[in-house]
């Protein structure tokens, strides 16, 4: 299988858009306040960079490429939920809970590591490859969870900086979706080659959008009733 | 069995995210009356923007010069628009007391696209100046 322009055009447009955010946090001088998205950000780009290398030297369908991508992904999908502390800290802030809310999102990485080799620890025939799928889909699994949480935490405090919630309910859309593709392609792998190889790239380029656009269009003094934002059936 | 059910409960988050982002978007425009200017220019002068009006007022920003920030938005409202019309067509056999709620979030994304019109004329009007003004 071959790469296409598309394919090579949302590689671009994602890597732009990364050190996009991190141009433009650096201008706003808002980089120690969002420092573990900023570093999420440059370590992206990077990793975009080294995908880029990698098909270019081992091909699109090599194993290298294969382990490169998932476990990078993987990689980094632990460094994206040390933006999600943050955003709670951010939430609680007022709380005086930071403590607790490291301890139990270490606890929580620490049993999906757990439960995602318990579960591929039957298949050991084709452990490796089957070990980082089954990671990535539950790593983002966590992801949407911790996301929803913070949420709903955010809703129940009446939380109103209209930066953070559009900040977080980006990355709740990033997470899910990427959450479903996996799901989906552990369910259909006939699906991947056509559809589903499509959803991660573009919810790649997605986050580095929707948060350069947040950081650009919302000011941090930009205030939300977050009430408005609650679809309720009547 | 674990992939079915991270892939049924990750849809239905994604949805409610998506939904909520693009009423975050709208809601900073909800605050916004539309001017007289985009009334008359979209010949809705006197009335409510309706429902169905934001493809045409869409297509009516896209006529003007692009201000270059604005872009995400609209395409995030658009793709929401696009769903709320699908939401309403199948819940119209499914379940029809959705409609009025989609009718709704319709006529506030139409407001949406009539307030970044009113930001498009005001920046084609400073266009228009500035070039006189260098040209004199």
């Amino acid at each position: 299988m071959q790469l296409g322009p598309f394919d090579y055009a949302l590689w671009l447009v994602g890597f732009l858009v990364e050190i996009g955010v991190v141009v433009c946090l650096v201008h706003k001088k808002d980089v120690f306040r969002y420092l573990s998205l900023t570093i999420y950000m440059l370590c992206a780009a990077f990793v975009t960079v080294g995908q880029y290398y990698s098909v270019d030297r081992f091909g699109f369908t090599s194993p290298q490429y294969f382990y490169y991508y998932y476990y990078t992904e993987s990689l980094l999908t632990i460094l994206l939920f040390w933006t999600v502390i943050q955003f709670y800290q951010q939430t609680f802030r007022e709380m005086n809970v930071s403590s607790y809310i490291r301890g139990a999102a270490v606890l929580l990485l620490l049993l999906t590591g757990l439960f995602s080799y318990a579960v591929v620890h039957e298949n050991r025939s084709h452990l490796t490859t089957k070990f980082v799928v089954e990671l990535g889909q539950n790593l983002y699994f966590v992801g949407v969870v911790l996301t929803y949480l913070l949420w709903g935490a955010i809703l129940k405090l009446r939380e109103t900086r209209t930066r953070l919630i559009q900040l977080v309910l980006a990355l709740g859309v990033y997470f899910s979706a990427t959450a479903c593709t996996y799901a989906l392609r552990n369910l259909f792998p006939s699906l991947q080659p056509f559809v589903l190889r499509w959803v991660p790239p573009i919810m790649g380029v997605w986050l580095p959008i929707a948060w350069a656009y947040t950081f650009a269009k919302v000011s941090e003094d930009a205030r939300l009733a977050t009430a408005r934002l609650v679809v309720r059936a009547r | 069995m674990m992939a079915a059910l991270i892939c049924v409960a990750s849809i239905a988050l994604f949805l409610q995210f998506f939904v909520s982002y693009c009423r975050a978007i709208l809601g900073a425009s909800r605050k916004v009356d539309l001017s007289e200017r985009v009334r008359e220019v979209s010949g809705i002068a006197n009335q409510q923007v309706g429902a169905d009006d934001f493809p045409r007022l869409v297509q009516l920003v896209r006529l003007c010069p692009e201000r270059g920030d604005d872009q995400t938005e609209i395409r995030a409202v658009g793709t929401y628009y696009g769903l709320l019309h699908f939401i309403k067509t199948v819940s119209s056999f499914l379940i029809p007391g959705i409609g009025a709620w989609t009718e709704k979030e319709r006529v506030g994304c139409s407001h949406f696209a009539g307030v970044a019109l009113d930001r498009r004329i005001s920046y084609s009007r400073d266009l228009f100046t500035q070039q006189v003004a260098d040209r004199s």
